[in-house]
C-alpha cells in the first residue's frame, strides 16, 4: 500500500491533501479548498480558493457570495492537481453535491461527503467508485435508522395538505432551505394549491431553476399581500427556525410539519412538538451505507459524521479495517436551526 | 389493530385536548364493541400481564434484526423506549396487506379483542420456543408502528398520552350521555367485553345519579402583593396542602370520593370511606386528602401519599405505614341541598357542626394541629378540619406574610385566600380564591454530567447532575431535568458534546463551565447521597450565563438552608 495513509490526513483545519497541497471540506481557511457541496458544515467561508463539480456551481455562488473565488469541473473529468488526480463523482445528497476521489501512484481515496441512495428528483444519483479507502459520514449509522419509499412519503405530505385544506388550517413545512426544501417542492402534488416560500428557501430555488431542476411555481411570503392571501388553502415551505417567532403569525391557525430522517423516532418528533413528521432524508440509511460500503470495494473505511464510533466498529466485527476520522461536519442536525447540512 | 393502532398515533403525534378528544369520538365512531372495550380498558391505565419476558423480547429481535447486542444498545440509548427500538431494527414487514384487512370486509383476525384474546394471551402458557415462533409471526405480519403498540402490549407498559378523564369526555360526546354518569361506571372492577360496553353507553342514568359530584372550584394564582386584595378581614386564610383534592359525596347509604380528576378513587382511600359512613345523607365535602404523621402532626411528604395511588386494593401495612386523612374545607351539599350559593363563613361554620357529629373533639382546641402536646390531638377520625394557620384573629397583611413564610415547615406550600362572602363557583374564575404559593429555594449550581434524555428528548443531553463548591471539589448534589427552553436545551446539548471529557455509559462528564440556578421544594439529610442531602423537585429556573463555577454556591449553603426546614 503506498501511499495509503499519508495520501489524506487530519489537520486541525480539515483533510489534507499534502501532495496536491489541498484541503477537502476544511472548516478553518485555507488556501485550496475542494468543496464536497454547499451546505454550511462543509463550504465554510474564508478560504482563497473553491474548486466544486459544476453542477453546484449556482447553489455554492448563492452560499458563498459574489466576492469568493469558485472554480468548477465536471463530473467525472479528471483533473491533475499538482500530480494528483482529482475526479468529482454524483454524490445524490443535494443538488450538485459530489464524491471527490483522490488518486496519486495506483492509490485512491474518495471522499464521500455526505450522500444517499434513494431518488431525489433535484440531483444526480449517486454512483459507487471504487477505490482504496473510502470516507463515508455516518449521519443515520444505526440500524434503527431505514427510510420509507420517499413515493409514500410524499402521499403522505399530499394527504396531510389535503386534510388542512379542509379544517382551514394552513399547512407549513419545515425543511433545510437548501437541498431538502427543493426535494420537497418537486415531490408534493402541486395542483393541491399555492406553494408559498421563506426568503431563506426562495434564494436557493433560484439556484435550482437556473441549474436547470424543475420546480412548482413558488411564491415568497413576503411578496404577497398578507390579508389577500388565503394561507390556509396554500403550502409553505420553511427552515425550521422559521416557527415560533413573528414570521409565522401572519398565517393564522397552522399545522407544522418537519420533512427529516430524524422523525424516524418518536422521542424527537415528540421534542420537537410538530403536528406531522415526514422521515425523509437526504442522508444514507443504515443498509444503504452497509451496502455502499461494499459496492466501493474498500480497504480500508474512514468514518465522520455522526455515529461513527458505532459504525466503526460494527465494521470491525464484520472484518473491516475501519477507523474513525474526526471532522467538524454536523450532518442533518436537528440541533442547529439556523441552516445545517 | 389498525383502527386502534391509528387512534395511538394520532393521540400521541397532539398535546391538543380538542384533538385527542376528536380522535377519540372517531374512533368509537368506527370500532366494534368488543374492540371498543379493549381500547378503553388500555386507554384508561388497565394493562394485561406482561406476556413474555422482555430479555427474551430482546433476545429474539437483535437475533430477527441480525445485529450485535451492543448495537442493539446502542440503539436503545438513542430512542429511549424498548418496543420502540424493537419495533424499529426489525426487517421491514413482509406481508402488507395482512394487518390492513381487519374488522372492514370480515376478517376478523386483526381486530383487537381477537388479537388480545386469542392470539396474544395464550402466548404467555407456551414454551419459550413457542413464544419465539409466534412473537416472530406476529412481527413479520405488522409494519413498524403496528409493531410498535404491539410491543407494549406484550410488555404489559402500555400508555398513551391521554387521561382517563379525556377518554370519558369523548365517550360522553360519542354517547349523549353524562360524563359522570361514564365514570361511575367505569369504577371498581369491570371485564372488557362487549356486554360491559353496552351496560357502558345504556342511556338510562337514573340508576347513577347518587354519585355525582359538584364541579370543583379552582384557585388561581396570586401574582401581585396580596395587600391589592384589600382589607384582609374580608379574607379566610387557610394552608395550601400538596395532597389530594377531592370531594366526599354522602347519599342514601353510601360514599364516593372524587378526586379532581374526576377519577373515582372510594376504594384507595377506606379510612376516609369509613369515617364517611357516620356522615348523615345529603352531604358533600370538599377538602384535601394528605398522608398524615400522627406523631409530628402533620403531613406525611407527598411521596409517602404517592404510594398509596393508583392501586386497586392499599394493604393493611400500607394502610398503617401511610394513614391518610380528608383535611376537609368546605361543605357544598347540606342536609340534601345545594348550599354552593351560601357564603364560605356560613359554609363553614355549617362544615364544623357536621363534622363534630363525627366525633367529639377532645380537646377545646381543635384548630392547634400543630401543637406538641399529644393531650390536644384530636381523636384519629380520618375526616377533620384543616389545622388553622393562626390561633387569633388576623388584622394585618404583614402578620399573614409572617405565618406565609412559615409554610414549609408545616408541610403546605403556602397560603389559600378566600373572600369570606365567596359563594362555591364553577371553574377558576378570578377574583374569591387565590393560591398564595411559596418561593421556592435557589441554589446556583455547575453542570457537571449530563446524559441523554429519554423518550421525546432522546437525541439531546438534556438530563443534567449539578454540583456545589464542597471547599474546593465539586460535589453532585441535584439531578434536573427540565426549565429549560428548547433552544437553551440545544445550546446545552451542543456545549456538552463539545466538551466532554469522559464518557460512562450513557452519561458524559463536561468541563465545568455553565452555571444554573435551581430551584427545589425541599431539602432533606441523606447518607445515600455523596453531598449528604437530596432535594425535592429539583428544575432549573435559569441559565445564569452572568456566573462562572467559581460564583456557584457552597454545599453550607444549602446545610444551612437545611437548618431552617428542621423546625
Ligand atoms: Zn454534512
Ligand atoms: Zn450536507
Amino acid at each position: 500500500m503506498p501511499a495509503a495513509n499519508n495520501l489524506l490526513t487530519t489537520t486541525p483545519r480539515g483533510l489534507f491533501c499534502e501532495a496536491g497541497n489541498f484541503y477537502v471540506d476544511p472548516w478553518r481557511p485555507v488556501d485550496h479548498a475542494l468543496i464536497t457541496h454547499a451546505h454550511s458544515d462543509h463550504a465554510r467561508w474564508g478560504s482563497k480558493k473553491y474548486l466544486t463539480a459544476d453542477t453546484g456551481a449556482e447553489v455554492l455562488r448563492i452560499r458563498m457570495g459574489d466576492k469568493a473565488n469558485l472554480s468548477f469541473q465536471p463530473l467525472g473529468r479528471p483533473l491533475t492537481i499538482n500530480g494528483v488526480t482529482v475526479t468529482f463523482f454524483p454524490a445524490g445528497h443535494i443538488l450538485g453535491s459530489a464524491q471527490i476521489k483522490i488518486e496519486k501512484d495506483g492509490y485512491s481515496v474518495v471522499v464521500s461527503g455526505d450522500y444517499k441512495r434513494n431518488p431525489d428528483a433535484t440531483c444526480r444519483p449517486f454512483e459507487p467508485v471504487r477505490c482504496h479507502t473510502f470516507i463515508t459520514e455516518s449521519t443515520f449509522g444505526l440500524p434503527i435508522y431505514r427510510w420509507p419509499d420517499p413515493q409514500t412519503v410524499f402521499a403522505g405530505i399530499n394527504d396531510w395538505w389535503r386534510s388542512n385544506q379542509q379544517s382551514g388550517k394552513t399547512s407549513v413545512l419545515l425543511a433545510y432551505s437548501l437541498g431538502k426544501a427543493q426535494r420537497m417542492l418537486a415531490g408534493v402534488d402541486a395542483t393541491i394549491g399555492s406553494i408559498y416560500t421563506h426568503g431563506a428557501v426562495e434564494k436557493l430555488n433560484a439556484g435550482y431553476r437556473a441549474a436547470g431542476v424543475a420546480l412548482p411555481k413558488t411564491t415568497r411570503v413576503g411578496d404577497l399581500d398578507a390579508k389577500a392571501t388565503d394561507w390556509n388553502q396554500s403550502l409553505i415551505v420553511a427552515p425550521p427556525s422559521a416557527v415560533g417567532g413573528t414570521w409565522a403569525k401572519r398565517f393564522g391557525k397552522l399545522s407544522v410539519a418537519m420533512a427529516s430522517g430524524w422523525m424516524q423516532v418518536r422521542g424527537t418528533r415528540r421534542r420537537r412538538a410538530m403536528d406531522r413528521g415526514f422521515i425523509l432524508s437526504d442522508h444514507v440509511d443504515w443498509d444503504d451505507l452497509l451496502r455502499t460500503i461494499v459496492e466501493t470495494e474498500a480497504e480500508q473505511v474512514w468514518v465522520t459524521h455522526g455515529y461513527s464510533d458505532v459504525v466503526v466498529r460494527h465494521l470491525r466485527e464484520q472484518g473491516w479495517d475501519a477507523k474513525v476520522v474526526e471532522t467538524e461536519f454536523t450532518g442533518e442536525s436537528l440541533e442547529e436551526d439556523a441552516e445545517p447540512a | 389493530m389498525k383502527h386502534f393502532c391509528e387512534l395511538y398515533w394520532r393521540l400521541d403525534s397532539t398535546t391538543k385536548t380538542r384533538e385527542k378528544v376528536t380522535a377519540l369520538r372517531a374512533y368509537f365512531e368506527v370500532a366494534q364493541p368488543k374492540d371498543a372495550i379493549w381500547a378503553i380498558h388500555f386507554l384508561t391505565g388497565s394493562r394485561i400481564k406482561r406476556l413474555v419476558n422482555t430479555r427474551l423480547l430482546r433476545e429474539w429481535a437483535i437475533e430477527q434484526a441480525n445485529v450485535s447486542a451492543w448495537l442493539f444498545e446502542e440503539c436503545y440509548d438513542r430512542v429511549g423506549d424498548l418496543a420502540e427500538t424493537i419495533s424499529l431494527i426489525l426487517p421491514p414487514q413482509e406481508n402488507l396487506s395482512a394487518a390492513n384487512d381487519e374488522d372492514q370486509n370480515g376478517n376478523e383476525e386483526h381486530a383487537l379483542q381477537n388479537l388480545i384474546e386469542n392470539q396474544l394471551t395464550p402466548i404467555r402458557d407456551l414454551e419459550p420456543d413457542q413464544q419465539r415462533q409466534r412473537v416472530i409471526e406476529l412481527w413479520r405480519q405488522f409494519d413498524q408502528r403496528q409493531r410498535f403498540v404491539l410491543g407494549k402490549l406484550m410488555m404489559g407498559g402500555f400508555r398513551v398520552g391521554v387521561s382517563k378523564r379525556l377518554v370519558i369526555r369523548a365517550l360522553a360526546e360519542h354517547t349523549g350521555i353524562e360524563a359522570a354518569t361514564i365514570t361511575h361506571r367505569l369504577m371498581g372492577q369491570w371485564q372488557p367485553t362487549a356486554e360491559f360496553y353496552s351496560q357502558l353507553v345504556d342511556p338510562d342514568e337514573n340508576e347513577t345519579a347518587i354519585s355525582k359530584p359538584y364541579p370543583f372550584f379552582l384557585a388561581n394564582p396570586l401574582k401581585d402583593d396580596p395587600e391589592s386584595l384589600g382589607d384582609v378581614t374580608d379574607w379566610i386564610a387557610e394552608w395550601k396542602w400538596d395532597g389530594i383534592r377531592a370531594q366526599l359525596i354522602r347519599r342514601a347509604g353510601e360514599t364516593f370520593i372524587w378526586s379532581r380528576g374526576e377519577d373515582l378513587v372510594t376504594d384507595q382511600f377506606p379510612e376516609v370511606a369509613n369515617a364517611a359512613s357516620q356522615l348523615p345523607d345529603g352531604t358533600v365535602l370538599d377538602g384535601e386528602i394528605l398522608g398524615w404523621d400522627e406523631d409530628a402532626n402533620r403531613p406525611l411528604e407527598f411521596s409517602q401519599l404517592q404510594r398509596r395511588l393508583g392501586r386497586k386494593k392499599v394493604g393493611k401495612k400500607l394502610l398503617a405505614e401511610v394513614p391518610v386523612v380528608l383535611l376537609a374545607f368546605d361543605l357544598i351539599e347540606h342536609e340534601g341541598e345545594d348550599i354552593r350559593e351560601v357564603p364560605l363563613s356560613k359554609r363553614q361554620a355549617r362544615l364544623q357542626k357536621v363534622i363534630e357529629a363525627l366525633a367529639p373533639v377532645t380537646t377545646e382546641e381543635p384548630n392547634s394541629l400543630f401543637e406538641t402536646d399529644a393531650d390536644l390531638k384530636p381523636a384519629a377520625v380520618a375526616i377533620r378540619q384543616p389545622p388553622g394557620v393562626s390561633k387569633k384573629a388576623i388584622e394585618r397583611w404583614s402578620e399573614l406574610a409572617e405565618i406565609h413564610e412559615s409554610s414549609k415547615s408545616f408541610r403546605a406550600e403556602g397560603l389559600m385566600l378566600k373572600r369570606r362572602e365567596s359563594a362555591y363557583q364553577v371553574g377558576r374564575p378570578v377574583g374569591d380564591w387565590w393560591k398564595w404559593k411559596v418561593e421556592p429555594y435557589t441554589i446556583d449550581a455547575v453542570l457537571i454530567y449530563a446524559q441523554r434524555g429519554h423518550g421525546r428528548r432522546a437525541n439531546l443531553y438534556t438530563d443534567y447532575t449539578f454540583a456545589v463548591w464542597k471547599e474546593d471539589q465539586l460535589v453532585p448534589f441535584a439531578k434536573a431535568y427540565s426549565g429549560l427552553t428548547d433552544a437553551e436545551m440545544r445550546q446545552v446539548d451542543k456545549f456538552v458534546r463539545k466538551n466532554t471529557n469522559e464518557k460512562f455509559g450513557p452519561v458524559r462528564s463536561v468541563t465545568p463551565e455553565l452555571v444554573f440556578e435551581l430551584a427545589f421544594e425541599n431539602i432533606q439529610r441523606s447518607t445515600r447521597h455523596k453531598s449528604g442531602i437530596a432535594v425535592r423537585f429539583p428544575r432549573i429556573s435559569r441559565w445564569r450565563h452572568d456566573k462562572k463555577p467559581a460564583d456557584a454556591d457552597k454545599l453550607d449553603t444549602i446545610l444551612s438552608m437545611l437548618d431552617a426546614f428542621d423546625d
